[in-house]
């Protein structure tokens, strides 16, 4: 035994390695060269945004996917994080503003939005299915008009203004490079996380309550907590996801998860997909392209470029209607049809 | 409509509490205030006025998500385009009172048009995705963007308001003492007469879908679709066209809402979602697919949100969220619902 266990130790770790597929690696260089081509624009407005939208979607693929409960709370459980950090933290608003150190204000919100995030998901797993949508959905728009209408706390109407990251390092995390860089290894850091979780024996016993509740149940699992569980962890990343869209944009505001908001990330989610991690991204990286270039295409086809919540209406009606599993979902499919048209004796070729 | 019976002899205590506190609601509306208690709680009359709004935005409520949880109740499609339909209706209301000057011609013409819209979409989208609960609701969402982005581009970002007919406007004057003034004569209250003749129709209609409900053909068929889909489809029913029906039905009550809201109220782009959350809200505190349980909900809805405008106008809308989370910790199936 002492003479094998070196020798198998330092395979396994090679074997991690090797593991990953080849386009992960090119995607990930990509990812990480990306600001030696790339403008300034490309990318704080159109990655920066997108890692963040995808990460708010990312909890709700979370819930989804894998625990089988589509929750529209997400965003709002992001929009309290970015409120809780322009509370406890510096802002525009001085008067209310207390001005906490980051190492207290940046845990707290999060710890404050997971509660939140952890407390709608008590009540909606009381019920199933389609009535989580109802009642996440209920539960956002409150919070939507309870920030609009509380002043002394939320600021009411106008929000916070001038919420910006601390300047650690004493890097400006606004400009556009670093804050690239801080959102991609957010994002890279969540995606890592919910692969973790997923192979967990809690990720696992999750997706059994998805697949089966009343098996799992006679197994001894207790369902409710493993659901509970899941909006606490899905809302940790939305609580960062949440925290970063608000420095993004120095401000947060009621509309930061009114309701358009908050259907825009299941859009993005179901757009994506909803079966696999990375889904979220995809759909998050279409909906941010679309979002800043839908008035040039739609000038292209001769109509006026107000008309961007149409393009997307119409997108996610195809997605839904053609390929319920999003832009990965029509991936699978041609993976699959690959593999058919495969020669079964010699392989390759079509 | 056992169940009242039932539960005034199961629950005698609960009973005893909701008989107390009706007989103080009714004393605190039909007996004149006096002047210490109106120093404590305010002028009669504001109280009065919160609490017919209350009503009369409950029968609004009402009037939206009887369609909302009909649909839900016997086709388990959650129809978040419900506001858009809504909207939608109020929409086209307007422009048939402008043209025409007639308002109560707007109700048959977007009954029909909004309905219609309702078949299509049960035939054309919903039937294609039978018992794919979650992509039905998805499809929705998707179309109430499209829906909400179509009527912006038509109508614009301003709001309008339909005009009430000459007959209707203006206040009258109801049997309820608003306050005694000091040489003994008892001051009535006045009310604006759209909204009471609003709350008439409502309850009007309530009573009609109940009929129908319970005592007719249709009904049978839709109250044995609401407790099971496959064994009335395996009986021999087509049951294709009881969803037509009830879609189309459904849409149609939500444009008429449309109207009616649009008439005591106003519309622009929003009051989609607010009255989608408005029936979602319902539904969830009255119970999912029962119409007692949405008129029941409507009133607690609309009673909590005005009186809550009036006496704490800014969580008014957390009474509404906290009667629901209320309902949905103690009785998730909703007060009425049945125990699914």
């Amino acid at each position: 035994m002492a003479i094998v266990l070196p020798t198998v130790a330092p395979r396994r770790s090679l074997l991690a390695l090797e593991r990953i597929p080849p386009a992960i690696w090119v995607i990930g260089l990509l990812l990480l060269a990306m600001p030696a081509f790339a403008s300034n624009f490309v990318l704080y407005q159109i990655f920066g945004w997108s890692f963040i939208l995808g990460m708010i979607a990312l909890s709700l693929m979370v819930l989804a996917g894998y625990g089988g409960m589509v929750s529209l709370i997400q965003m709002s459980v992001g929009a309290l994080a970015g409120y809780v950090v322009a509370i406890l933290g510096t802002s525009g608003v001085p008067q209310i503003s207390l001005g906490w150190p980051w190492w207290l204000h940046i845990p707290l919100a999060i710890l404050i939005a997971t509660l939140f995030g952890t407390l709608v998901g008590a009540l909606a797993v009381r019920t199933e299915g389609i009535y989580t949508i109802m009642i996440t959905l209920a539960i956002a728009s409150a919070f939507f008009y309870f920030t609009r209408q509380n002043y002394t706390i939320f600021n009411g109407y106008t929000g916070f203004n001038n919420v910006i990251p601390p300047a650690w390092f004493g890097i400006d995390w606004r400009q556009a490079v670093p804050f690239y860089y801080l959102t991609l290894g957010c994002a890279t850091l969540s995606y890592l996380a919910v692969v973790w979780m997923a192979r967990t024996p809690f990720g696992l016993a999750l997706q059994g309550v998805r697949d089966n509740p009343r098996r799992m149940s006679a197994l001894g699992f207790h369902i409710t907590a493993h659901r509970i569980l899941a909006y606490s962890f899905a809302s940790v990343i939305a609580a960062v996801g949440g925290i970063l869209l608000v420095w993004q944009n120095a401000q947060v505001v009621p509309g930061t998860a009114g309701i358009p908001q908050v259907v825009d990330i299941l859009v993005i989610a179901v757009v994506g997909g909803l079966k696999r991690p990375i889904g979220p991204f995809i759909g998050a990286l279409i909906f941010a392209l679309l979002s800043v270039f839908s008035s040039d295409i739609l000038h292209a086809f001769g109509m006026s470029g107000e008309r961007f919540k149409l393009v997307v209406g119409l997108g996610f009606l195809a997605v839904v209607g053609f390929s319920p599993d999003g832009v990965l979902g029509l991936w699978d499919t041609y993976q699959a049809k690959r593999a058919a048209n495969r020669d079964p004796l010699l392989g390759g070729g079509r | 409509m056992g169940t009242l019976q039932n539960f005034s002899t199961r629950h005698p205590a609960w009973t005893l509490v909701v008989l107390v506190l009706v007989v103080g609601l009714a004393w605190l509306i039909i007996a004149p205030w006096s002047p210490s208690f109106e120093q404590a709680m305010g002028r009669k009359r504001i109280f009065l006025n919160a609490i017919l709004s209350g009503i009369t935005l409950g029968a609004l409520y009402f009037l939206v998500a009887s369609g909302f949880t009909l649909v839900f109740g016997l086709m388990r499609n959650v129809n978040l385009a419900h506001g858009s339909l809504y909207l939608l209706g109020g929409y086209i209301g307007y422009g048939v009172v402008e043209v025409t000057g007639y308002w109560l011609l707007a109700f048959p013409v977007v009954f029909i048009l909004v309905g219609a819209l309702g078949l299509l979409l049960q035939h054309q989208v919903f039937r294609r995705m039978e018992g794919e609960e979650l992509r039905q609701t998805l499809v929705t969402i998707g179309i109430s963007i499209v829906l909400a982005d179509l009527m912006l581009w038509y109508w614009g970002g301003q709001s309008y308001q339909v005009r009430s007919p000459n007959w209707l406007s203006g206040p009258m004057t109801l049997p309820l003492i608003s306050s005694i003034r000091a040489d003994g004569v008892a001051v009535y209250l006045s009310y604006p007469q759209v909204r009471i003749a609003i709350l008439i129709a409502a309850i009007v209609i309530g009573l009609a879908m109940w009929f129908v409900l319970n005592r007719s053909r249709l009904g049978m068929l839709i109250r044995a679709g609401v407790d099971d889909r496959d064994i009335l489809a395996a009986s021999g029913v087509r049951i294709q066209y009881v969803f037509l029906a009830v879609f189309g039905f459904g849409a149609g009550m939500a444009g008429i809402a449309g109207i009616i809201g649009g008439t005591f109220q106003s519309l622009s782009p929003g009051e989609d979602t607010r009255f989608l959350l408005a029936s979602l809200v319902v539904v969830i505190v009255g119970g999912m697919g029962s119409i007692p349980g949405a008129a029941l909900g409507a009133v607690i809805i609309g009673l909590a949100e005005q009186i809550g405008l009036v006496y704490a106008p800014t969580y008014s809308v957390v009474f509404t969220f906290l009667i629901m989370a209320a309902v949905l910790a103690f009785r998730p199936q909703g007060l009425l619902g049945g125990g699914r």
